[in-house]
């Protein structure tokens, strides 16, 4: 890593989180009335710390996370609390919201293909937000675009600022949507499944860029995936959803070491020779657990997995189990805590 | 680019061909011989024997039509057969008539359609968005001849307020000629805007929707620079594609509109020149208006492979 | 279903829609269309003539359920016409690809390069005035559009994996597109269709206001609002009741149609 880029770094006061989500609920408007997406989760993330939130598709770790910098269409009813260093961002007004985002708050989305206007230069796309929020002219927008190209390791900047997004290689253009994600700075870099639309190969160059721009900008990043070998890269705490609600949390390793839902155990299930470490599981995919993720109706009452769940009883199906630690720092919600034997 | 630019081109120029092939064929496939239009009055049959010798007629079908290629190539169309006009000169004389009204009528439709479109998807469901629906399904089914008799009645006849047909040329006396152009821009118009406006807003509802408006906000861009940059460039491409295809329709609704408010253009003209069966000027029409409606979406096409830099840079054709 | 009836509008066109077939089919009960009362002509609506009178003292109520049949006939048939030549030709195209899909797609790219009206008007200068003929030139001028539709939507289901299993079990091509292509098909040439026919419609309509269409002294919309036109101070409803009817007949088809849209489409943002 060469460059000098000076980006200014915001730590909040020791012991005191950057950005803390209270009892977060999302719910959808829809034809067919309310759909629950996301029902009561919290988390808390450190400053220049990564936390992956993992689950299958559909269990509202998008949501979660589109949720906190406001990108929900307006059909979505938003409630609990988001706060960056203090500051509640769901009492903030649009155009306050709009100051945040970008700069404070930054998204590093999925498809890097779509994600990219096809008809700007990726230059013009990085510039803008540039000139968003650092009140930069033009020519040093672009200056600082083509380091920031620099930044994420794309070769020849200089040409390559110019050019449109479908000029570009599915790497390089996720790498494009990294530098613009970073390009103000930001406290909070969250990444919707960054590398799950690339190649393995190229997957492994994406999160090694991810990994040293942590710790030489300090930004701390949610990590949204359903692949626990990026997680294992990556991430030093882990909050496992299911059916828009947190079922446990955990350090990594810890997490990895002694799975206590019957969910998160069924997601490691697949993966060989466990015992010997998170480098073991590198790489590998979510198993497929039998079952369908139920329908988000109603608030759910009792335990969502349960119907699909090895260790169900009466209890699980009649009072929905709180969060709460079963293991030193490691809470879990679910009755019947433990690692499958 | 070059290569598509080449292929395009290349493609066009068949389809022209082809084109000036079933035009020669069709007008002699009009009911009528083409010799007794030719003679007139004349009906002794040596006359009219004289007549098919003089104009080729007896020459085989294939050579009639090489002769007639050759000589529409050289800007030759022949001559009118009911006034004996050069049918080129009839063209030039007639095409600015009716490049005037679609010209007005483009204006219209896109004045209205384009912002109405847009609207229409920003607030989708709202007010603003059923009337332009409802305007948009109003001006799909209204025809657009009844829609111009209708404002004949109300504006000319019973309000007196503009001439109800007629023609002054532009340059001779421009009020006259804006007051005589309105109502059939109008009629015209609002039939496009319609669609336009039907697009528009698919188009829009399909870029706002799209993950790198997403993106834009996630960059903190206000709603305005959303819409105004990242989502209206990328739908006015795709609405750009299907305004050379809303060419025909204008012309197919100039045909009747002229004939409706009794301007002198080229839809009028091919439609009189039915009527008096004036084969040359039907094949001269037929084939200047086939040729620009295929240069003009060749022109379109070129517009969108420079709008859309993916199709500019690889070249490659949709 | 459930979809379609959901919408208003949708509703309110299939119901106006039953009514002029309706009219069409009872066009008898309406009156003679050509009986003429000279002492009444151009009678504003009254009792004995709901609708007033024309020139020659024929009843308008009666002319206008007479032209619904014809209005009905040349959308319908001229669409039925365009997509029984069009949808084989498309799936020949789509299907089999190489020279076949080569010479349809340009003879569709040559129909393309005239513009609807124009060919429209050429084709029935070419046949005569007459209703068959209209139903020909209308159903030629249509004939692109489907042959588009279904090669495009052929080419996407060929590429299918049920498609692919079929071809590679040896199926018999007729089987193929007859049980896996052509049903599949089917949705987006409907939609198509409810846009052919109300285009079919006012093109009988212009066809016949321009008198290369229906003939007088047989009723037609389009043919009643020419001979409005000579008095629209004397008897401008004359000019106002047909333009109606054309323009409810072919609103109530795009009103289905939209409606058809969203319930066999439900992605369509429309």
């Amino acid at each position: 890593m060469t460059s000098s880029l000076d980006l200014p770094v915001q730590v909040g006061p020791a012991n005191d989180p950057l950005l803390s989500v209270d009892d977060l609920r999302v719910r959808f408007a829809s034809e067919d009335g309310p759909v629950y997406a996301v029902n009561g989760v919290s988390f808390e993330l450190g400053a220049s710390e990564v936390l992956a939130i993992v689950g299958e598709s559909g269990c509202g770790k998008s949501v979660t996370a589109m949720a906190i910098p406001g990108l929900l269409p307006p059909t979505a009813t938003v409630e609990g609390s988001i706060r960056l260093a203090g500051v509640d961002l769901l009492s903030l007004s649009p155009k306050e919201l709009r100051e945040v985002r970008g700069k404070d708050i930054s998204f590093v989305f999925q498809e890097p293909m779509t994600s990219l206007n096809p008809a700007f230069t990726v230059g013009r796309q990085i510039r803008e937000v540039l000139q968003r929020h650092e009140g930069l002219s033009k020519r040093a927008a672009q200056q600082r675009a083509v380091e920031l190209l620099e930044l994420v390791r794309i070769p020849a900047p200089q040409r390559r600022v110019d050019e449109y997004p479908h000029q570009l290689s599915g790497g390089m253009r996720q790498r494009v949507m990294i530098a613009m994600g970073v390009a103000c700075g930001p406290k909070v870099l969250i990444a919707d499944e960054p590398t799950t639309a690339l190649d393995v190969t190229i997957q492994a160059g994406v999160l090694d860029i991810m990994r040293d721009l942590r710790t030489e900008l300090s930004t701390a990043i949610i990590l949204i995936t359903h692949d626990l070998g990026v997680v294992a890269d990556l991430a030093d705490r882990v909050v496992v959803m299911y059916a828009g609600m947190p079922v446990e949390e955990a350090e990594i390793h810890e997490l990895f070491a002694h799975p206590q839902h019957p969910y998160t155990n069924g997601l490691l299930r697949a993966i060989p020779h466990r015992e010997k470490g998170v480098e073991e599981v590198a790489r590998s995919r979510l198993a497929e657990i039998p079952g369908l993720v139920p329908s988000l109706r109603s608030e759910p009452d009792l335990c969502p997995f349960a119907p699909r769940c090895p260790r169900s009883t009466e209890i699980c199906v009649s009072l929905r189990p709180p969060l709460e630690p079963t293991r030193p720092h490691h809470p879990t919600a679910c009755y019947h805590p433990g690692e499958d034997s | 680019m070059g290569s598509y630019l080449v292929r395009r081109v290349g493609t066009s120029a068949l389809v022209l061909l082809l084109a000036s092939i079933v035009v020669f064929v069709g007008v002699r496939a009009l009911p009528g011989d083409a010799a007794l239009a030719l003679a007139g009055e004349e009906r002794d049959p040596a006359a009219l024997a004289e007549i098919r010798e003089k104009y080729g007629l007896n020459d085989p079908i294939v050579v009639q039509y090489l002769r007639y290629l050759g000589n529409s190539l050289q800007g030759d169309l022949g001559f009118s057969t009911r006034t004996g006009l050069d049918v080129s000169q009839i063209i030039v004389d007639r095409l600015p008539v009716t490049l005037e009204l679609a010209l007005l009528s483009l204006l219209v439709g896109l004045l209205i359609g384009i912002p109405a479109g847009i609207v229409a998807a920003l607030r989708r469901g709202s007010w603003p968005d059923n009337v332009s629906n409802g305007f948009g399904l109003l001006g799909l089914s209204i025809p657009n001849f009844w829609l111009g008799l209708v404002l004949i009645l109300v504006v000319s006849v019973q309000l007196r307020l503009l001439p109800a047909s007629g023609y002054v040329p532009l340059l001779e006396n421009p009020v006259q000629n804006l007051q005589r152009m309105v109502l059939p821009a109008i009629v015209l118009g609002t039939g496009l805007s319609a669609v336009l406006m039907r697009q528009m807003r698919s188009a829009m509802l399909e870029t706002m929707s799209a993950d790198y408006v997403r993106t834009a906000r996630s960059k903190g861009l206000s709603e305005r620079q959303v819409v105004l940059v990242h989502a209206l460039r990328n739908s006015l491409i795709t609405v750009v594609t299907v305004l050379g295809l809303q060419l025909g329709a204008l012309i197919s609704g100039a045909v009747i509109t002229e004939q409706i408010f009794v301007i002198p253009g080229f839809g009028k003209l091919i439609v009189d020149g039915v009527f008096t069966r004036d084969y040359p000027v039907i094949q001269g029409v037929a084939l200047v208006t086939v040729f620009g409606y295929v240069l003009v979406n060749l022109l379109v096409d070129l517009t969108y492979s420079f709008l859309n830099p993916r199709i500019r840079v690889s070249g490659a054709a949709s | 279903m459930r979809r379609f009836l959901r919408r208003r509008l949708s509703v309110f066109g299939l119901a106006v829609l039953v009514l002029i077939v309706a009219l069409a089919l009872f066009a008898p009960v309406f009156g003679d269309p050509g009986a003429n009362d000279f002492a009444a002509v151009l009678q504003p609506p009254s009792a004995q003539h709901p609708l007033g009178t024309d020139d020659l003292g024929r009843d308008t109520l009666a002319r206008i359920a007479h032209g619904a049949r014809v209005s009905m006939q040349a959308g319908v048939l001229a669409t039925l016409l365009a997509m029984a030549v069009g949808v084989p030709l498309g799936l020949i195209a789509g299907y089999y690809r190489g020279w076949a899909d080569l010479v349809i797609s340009r003879t569709t790219d040559l129909l393309l390069a005239f513009p609807f009206l124009i060919l429209a008007v050429g084709l029935a200068a070419i046949l005569g005035p007459s209703l068959r003929n209209v139903v020909i030139a209308l159903g030629i001028s249509a004939l692109p559009s489907f042959i588009r539709v279904t090669r495009g939507e052929v080419l996407g289901l060929r590429e299918q994996d049920y498609v692919a299993g079929a071809i590679a079990d040896g199926a018999r091509d007729v089987r193929i597109l007859r049980r896996y292509i052509l049903p599949n098909a089917i949705s987006p040439l409907l939609v198509q269709a409810t846009v052919t026919i109300p285009e079919a419609i006012i093109g009988e309509s212009v066809l016949s206001f321009l008198g290369l269409g229906v003939q007088p002294p047989t009723p037609s919309w389009g043919t009643m609002l020419s001979a409005a036109q000579s008095f629209l101070s004397q008897a401008p409803l004359l000019a106002v009741f047909p333009g109606v009817a054309i323009a409810l007949a072919a609103l109530s088809f795009n009103l289905v149609g939209d409606g058809l849209r969203d319930t066999l489409d439900p992605k369509a943002t429309r």
